[in-house]
Order: C-alpha cells, then sequence, then structure tokens
C-alpha cells in the first residue's frame, strides 16, 4: 500500500467560477429544493405539492393584514439580527442577543408600568426608549468588558447572560402578575394605552416597520463608510494585525458590543411598545439566535439581510398557514424550511469550492 | 458581489416559489350563515388542545357550519393577529383556548365589536363590559372528584389485597402551575378519593409547564420514588401516565383517556367536553342571541365528563360508584367542597373571601362559603378554589 496516497476526495478553494456557471448552481439548488419539498410533502401528508406552496404565499400575501404582519414579524427578526452584525463581523460570538431583546424589554415593560400614569405619552416613550436601549447596552458591555480585560470566553459568557435575563424577567412577572397566581402580566396599560406606540395611518405596525428601516440605512453606512466599521473589519480579521496598525482592541471590543446591545435592546422595546404590550420570558421568541442565521446568511450586509429576514418570516409565516388549512403539525413548515436552507447554503459551497475525486492511478479528476 | 448574488439568490428562489404556486388552484369559500375561528397555544399534541380541537368539530359538524382551526397562536400580540386574521377569513365568532390570550381577546373584541369574541378559562368578562367578550369554563371539580372516588376505590383495594397498610395510601399529583385552576383540581380530587378512602393523603408537585413530557415523567417518577402508591394529574403530555405504566403504578389521566398506551395502569379520566359551549354560542352568535358573558358548563349540559373506566385497572365496582356520586352531586345532596370534609390548619372554614373579581392588588372581594359548602365557579365560571387544605403536603410551588 502506499502511505501517501491521495485521498479519495479532497476539497480546495476557489473564486474563479463564471458568474453564468455560478447562476446555473444556484437556479439548480433551488429547483432541487423544491423538488425535495414537493416529494416530501407528497410523500408524508399525501396532499398536492402546489397546492400547499400556493397556501403558504396566500398566508404572507393573502390579505391586507397579513402583508402587515409579515412586515412586522420581518422588521423585529431584522432589528435583532442588525444588532447582532456588528459584533459578529468582529468574531466576536455574540449568543447574547436573546437576554439583550429581553432586558431591553423587561426595563420598557417597568417604565410602562410604573411610569404609566405620571408621565405624558410622548415623554414616557421616549424613556421607554432610552431605558431599554440603555439596558441592552449595558447588556451586551458585560461581556464584552470581560472579554477587553481579561479575555475571557464571550460565547459562553453571552450565552449565559440570556439566562440571567430570562430569570430577571421570571421574576418581575410574578411582582407584576395579574391576577395573582396566573403568571402572567397580561397586556399593559390595556384601557390607558399609555406608552404604546401610536398608530401611523391606521397601521398598528406601520411606525416599527419604519424605525427598522431607518436602522438598516444607519446600520449600512455605519460599517461600511464610517471608521468605526472599519476598525470592526480590522480586528475581526485579526487581533494582531488591528493592535499593529494602532487600534485600541480593547475598546472597539467594548464600543462594538455597546452598539450590538443597544440595537437588540431597541428590538425590545419596539415588541412591548408597539406590538404585544406585555412581558413574559418568551418574549424573544428565539430570535435572538435565528438572528444569527439571517447575518451569516446574509454575509453580514444590512441590504441583504432585509432578503434573508423576509425569506425566514416568510416561511414561518407560510408554515402557520398551511398548519391553519390543511390541519397539518407546525413542524412540518419547519421541516420546508430546513430544506430550503440547506440547499441555498450547500450551493454555495459548490461555488466556492472546488470537489477533487481520486483518479484511479492516482493522478486528480476534476469535477 | 457575493452579498448582491445572494439578494438575487433570494429573489430567484421566491419568484421560482411563486410560479409554482400560481399553478394552484384555490380552494372554495364554502357558503354558511356563520363561520367559526378557533386559536389554540398548541397543536392535537397536547391533550388539552386536542381536547377543544376534538369539541369545535364536533360542534361545527354537528352544526354544519364552516370553521378555520389555528394552532400554535403564542400568548401574545400573535394571539390578536390571529383573531383579525380570523375575522378577515369571515368568522362571525372566535374562540381561544388558553388563559394568557385573553387580554388579546378583548383588545380584538373591542377593535371588532361586529364579531363575538369567546376565550375559555379566562376571568375578565364579567368585570371588563365589553359586550361581545365572553368566558367560560366547566364546573370541572365535579369530575375530578369523581375521578378521585375511583382513586379512592383503588387505594381500598390495595389495602384490602395487603399490597399496602392503610396509613400507606399516599397519592402523587402532577400539577403544571400553582395557580387556583390547578388547586382546585386537585382538592377537588383528593376529596373524591378521601371520600372512598378515609387515610388517603396526597403529595403535590408542579412542573411550571403546561406541556413538558420529560418534566411530567420525572415528577412522577419522583412521587413513586416517594412512595406515593396512585398518581393523577393535571398538565398536558403523556408524560406522568407513561411513567406509570412503566412502574406499574396505577394512573387517573386528564383531558382523555389513556387506556391505549397504558392498558394495565389507566383507571378512568375526566374532562372538560366543549362541544356543549360551542354548539351553544355559536347558535346563539348565529342567530343573533345573547352569548352568556360567563358560562359554566356542568355535569347537566354534558360539559364535564368522565371517559369509560378501564375495569382491568380499577377496583370492582367502580363504574357503579361513580354514577352513584355522579347522580348525588347532580341533585345536590353531596357537594364537593363541602367544609364538613375538611379543614384548614386543623379548622373547618366557616367563611372565605375569594379573588373573584381580577384586579391589579389582588383584593379578595366574594364571599364563597354559604349553605355549608365553598361554591366553586359559581360566581364566574373560572375555578377560584385556592385554599391549602390539610392532607395534602405541596413539595414545591410554581408561578
Amino acid at each position: 500500500m502506499d502511505k501517501n496516497k491521495e485521498p479519495l476526495i479532497h476539497i480546495t478553494k476557489r473564486s474563479d467560477m463564471p458568474q453564468k456557471q455560478a447562476w446555473l448552481i444556484r437556479l439548480f439548488a433551488i429547483v432541487a429544493a423544491l423538488i425535495v419539498c414537493a416529494i416530501v410533502t407528497t410523500l408524508t401528508t399525501g396532499l398536492d405539492p402546489i397546492s400547499v406552496f400556493s397556501e403558504m404565499l396566500d398566508g404572507n400575501f393573502g390579505s391586507e393584514r397579513k402583508v402587515w404582519i409579515l412586515g412586522k414579524e420581518l422588521a423585529i427578526l431584522l432589528c435583532v439580527s442588525l444588532g447582532l452584525t456588528p459584533a459578529f463581523k468582529m468574531k466576536f460570538w455574540n449568543l447574547g442577543g436573546e437576554g439583550q431583546v429581553l432586558i431591553g424589554a423587561l426595563v420598557t415593560a417597568a417604565i410602562m408600568l410604573y411610569l404609566g400614569e405620571t408621565l405624558p405619552n410622548p415623554l414616557l416613550i421616549l424613556v421607554m426608549f432610552i431605558g431599554a436601549v440603555g439596558a441592552g447596552a449595558i447588556w451586551a458591555a458585560i461581556p464584552a468588558f470581560f472579554k477587553a480585560k481579561w479575555n475571557t470566553n464571550e460565547t459562553l459568557f453571552t450565552l449565559m447572560m440570556n439566562y440571567v435575563a430570562i430569570q430577571l424577567v421570571a421574576f418581575f412577572v410574578i411582582i407584576w402578575e395579574v391576577p395573582k397566581g396566573s403568571g402572567k402580566v397580561g397586556v399593559i396599560n390595556q384601557t390607558s394605552m399609555a406608552g404604546w406606540l401610536p398608530d401611523i395611518g391606521g397601521q398598528k405596525y406601520l411606525l416599527i416597520i419604519l424605525m427598522v428601516a431607518v436602522v438598516t440605512v444607519l446600520m449600512h453606512i455605519y460599517l461600511k463608510y464610517s471608521k468605526h466599521g472599519y476598525e470592526i473589519s480590522v480586528v475581526g480579521e485579526s487581533m494582531n494585525t488591528a493592535r499593529y496598525v494602532g487600534i485600541k482592541t480593547g475598546k472597539v471590543i467594548v464600543r462594538t458590543l455597546l452598539v450590538s446591545g443597544a440595537i437588540c435592546g431597541l428590538a425590545g422595546w419596539m415588541m412591548v411598545a408597539g406590538s404585544d404590550h406585555t412581558i413574559t420570558t418568551t418574549l424573544a421568541g428565539g430570535r435572538g439566535f435565528l438572528g444569527i442565521m439571517v447575518a451569516w446568511l446574509a454575509q453580514f450586509s444590512p441590504v441583504g439581510m432585509i432578503a434573508t429576514s423576509f425569506l425566514l418570516a416568510f416561511m414561518a409565516r407560510g408554515a402557520s398557514e398551511i398548519s391553519t388549512a390543511f390541519q397539518l403539525n407546525h413542524s412540518f413548515g419547519d421541516i420546508l424550511t430546513g430544506i430550503l436552507l440547506f440547499f441555498i447554503i450547500g450551493c454555495e459551497f459548490f461555488i466556492n469550492y472546488k470537489v477533487h475525486f481520486r483518479k484511479k492511478e492516482g493522478g486528480i479528476e476534476h469535477v | 458581489m457575493k452579498k448582491k448574488s445572494l439578494i438575487w439568490l433570494l429573489v430567484l428562489a421566491l419568484s421560482c416559489f411563486m410560479l409554482l404556486a400560481g399553478c394552484g388552484s384555490n380552494s372554495g369559500e364554502d357558503a354558511g350563515d356563520i363561520k367559526a375561528g378557533f386559536i389554540c397555544l398548541h397543536d392535537e399534541n397536547s391533550t388539552y388542545d386536542l381536547n377543544f380541537i376534538n369539541g369545535a368539530k364536533e360542534a361545527c359538524e354537528k352544526l354544519g357550519v364552516d370553521y378555520e382551526i389555528k394552532t400554535n397562536i403564542p400568548e401574545g400580540q400573535e394571539c390578536y393577529d390571529a383573531a383579525a386574521e380570523l375575522v378577515d377569513a369571515g368568522c362571525g365568532i372566535i374562540f381561544a383556548d388558553s388563559f394568557g390570550h385573553e387580554d388579546y381577546m378583548i383588545q380584538a373584541a373591542k377593535d371588532f365589536p361586529d364579531v363575538q369574541f369567546c376565550h375559555s378559562t379566562g376571568t375578565k368578562a364579567h368585570t371588563e363590559g365589553v359586550e361581545n367578550y365572553h368566558n367560560a369554563f366547566a364546573s370541572i371539580y365535579q369530575g375530578r372528584y369523581l375521578a378521585g372516588v375511583a382513586a379512592g376505590m383503588k387505594l381500598n383495594e390495595m389495602i384490602k389485597d395487603g399490597k399496602i397498610k392503610a396509613n400507606e395510601a399516599k397519592i402523587g399529583y402532577v400539577g403544571a402551575f400553582t395557580y387556583a385552576e390547578v388547586v382546585s383540581g386537585y382538592t377537588s380530587f383528593f376529596l373524591g378519593a378521601r371520600s372512598e378512602c378515609k387515610t388517603a393523603t396526597m403529595e403535590v408537585t408542579f412542573t411550571g409547564s403546561w406541556y413538558d413530557e420529560t418534566a411530567e415523567k420525572e415528577a412522577a417518577n419522583k412521587l413513586m420514588d416517594r412512595d406515593c402508591v396512585l398518581i393523577s394529574q393535571h398538565a398536558d403530555s403523556m408524560g406522568a401516565p407513561t411513567a406509570c405504566e412503566k412502574r406499574n403504578v396505577p394512573d387517573v389521566s386528564y383531558n382523555g383517556s389513556t387506556v391505549d398506551s397504558c392498558p394495565n395502569t389507566f383507571i378512568v379520566s375526566s374532562r372538560i367536553d366543549w362541544a356543549p359551549y360551542y354548539e351553544y354560542a355559536i347558535k346563539a352568535a348565529g342567530s343573533g342571541e345573547a352569548i352568556d358573558t360567563d358560562w359554566t358548563g356542568t355535569l347537566d349540559t354534558n360539559s364535564v365528563q368522565l371517559t369509560e373506566v378501564n375495569e382491568k385497572a380499577a377496583a370492582e365496582g367502580t363504574a357503579d360508584r361513580i354514577k352513584e356520586v355522579e347522580e348525588a352531586l347532580k341533585s345536590g345532596d353531596t357537594q364537593v367542597f363541602d367544609t364538613s370534609a375538611f379543614t384548614v390548619k386543623g379548622k373547618k372554614l366557616d367563611s372565605y373571601k375569594a379573588d373573584v373579581d381580577t384586579d391589579k392588588d389582588y383584593k379578595p372581594d366574594t364571599e364563597v362559603i354559604k349553605d355549608g359548602y365553598f361554591h366553586e365557579s359559581e360566581f364566574r365560571s373560572a375555578p377560584y378554589f385556592d385554599l391549602q387544605i390539610d392532607g395534602i403536603k405541596l413539595l414545591d410551588t410554581k408561578f
């Protein structure tokens, strides 16, 4: 046996694929994903896949209200993703989005409850805003400070901060619950509507959507054209390079996480003041983690993230619609989402890498 | 370049999607006087929601009305959105099944005054003053009491057969949360059991979730490790019943029969049948009549039901005894919360004020002990019995 034999398969990076070929691969991947979805649908449910797809579309665009709800879901998910982006771009593994959203939500709810009757509404909303953004920023800056100062592991630290936030919310829910023993805060200020974001043109969610649009543009500019954005990329590429060119890495880490947490806190504020008007331990609903996928899929481009959060919000709403229309289990929609994501992410692999198989005589065959 | 291409990729994905979808046909709309909408916290995998879903289907099919069921709707803005979507879909009456849906249903009721909103297990309709918003529950404590009778008879049988001593007749109870609904449930179950087996005691542990199969299984195992010889539950998964089957410990389940999975240990189960309420409310809404602000189903309305007794696990004569006690409950000769049947801190109760009207400060507002018994589900449909009676030991509490 030849010990230095070529492995059966080996992979090399490539950057030379022509655009045309790349697009053919992408098109193929999507068609393949839809075919697999269709086969899985027919095999497991016996339903006509076309009517399932059409129902998913209907669940997102079937009525004006559905479009608004989709817009709101997209906006909040996008907001969390935008918050996570600067941290991840700096290769700071911020798994604490969930906690940062919750702590922002908690502070918002507290201010609504305690100051709801004393402050005029615009001022109240402003105080809630400042409180939520500040709380989120501090929540993210704590692990950042430890990372900068003592190089602690931010993955674990941010993750644990989620649980601290969840427990804090659980604690306050028991204090604020109505009625006692129900474990539910219920809708806050339901009759006075103090601290509720105003409707614009009769639309409940328009303000949230507009605000997230602004945040998206600002984040795009911040990352692409500001000195801060440049420093974030350098620190992300290499800590040593950053130090060599005179960037104070500790300062950049803490500053970036202040921004990151502030935007997550903002998302919490939107959920409490603008949409749910309540606080529960599950309010963030996994968006702190889903947001990571949104950001990575779009390769940290804020504009690209509009598309990826749209995709995830679309699939979630569609899944809920098909479970209503065909009385399918909710998990079925998740399976379809999984298949689609698998193919979309998978095809990028074949565009960016070349797979080589070993030839019989030991040479290399290119595929 | 890469980023742009990804956006285009998604656009492409969606266009393919729409192209395919465009080929599909739309389902036709059924004509009917009224369409009913249902909002469920979980789906059919939760016995709690399955019980609602079955009731919904039964009532709608009987009345021949069109219906739509939305499952997995969390207790947040999603509930309002779901209700609004059901209004858009033409529903004239909308039901929600979980306690935390209440505020969002009230919100929807205010925004859509022409549609009737009915909420099961809620507490606010009788004080909220929103005309098209209604609460409903059933006097399930009576069903639990009957299930308790079956449990007590089983304990007696075990004592008689020499399997346990009389002072070892300890029941284990897996509860979800330490809410009045659960407290009322385990207390009535225990009182039913003790009406048959005088030496019965009970230990209760809470999981902190309405549906957590692993936690419920662990809780049941913990209770069995503590020498509980019979298990019952007020949580929605199959966790506790299957744990009992594995260790061959008799079990009284909830929300429906578990005899298929637990043929050797399942005794009986009580449940609320929601079909009578749904039927009543849909009929009323369809004909423009007023729906009760706060409706309580009873044994008489067939809202409180017991499954078939599993003869293999139950003590002899259980079914007949249950019938006897059921008649006594219906006639009022027996009261579940008869104050001569229980004590609190060693004392018999003559007076108790319960928090019937929901408010922030949790002010007890209504005298509920009259004529020698605690009047449960009379001043409002949702349970408010929250006393800790002697003989029941709480191992923990969860809110």
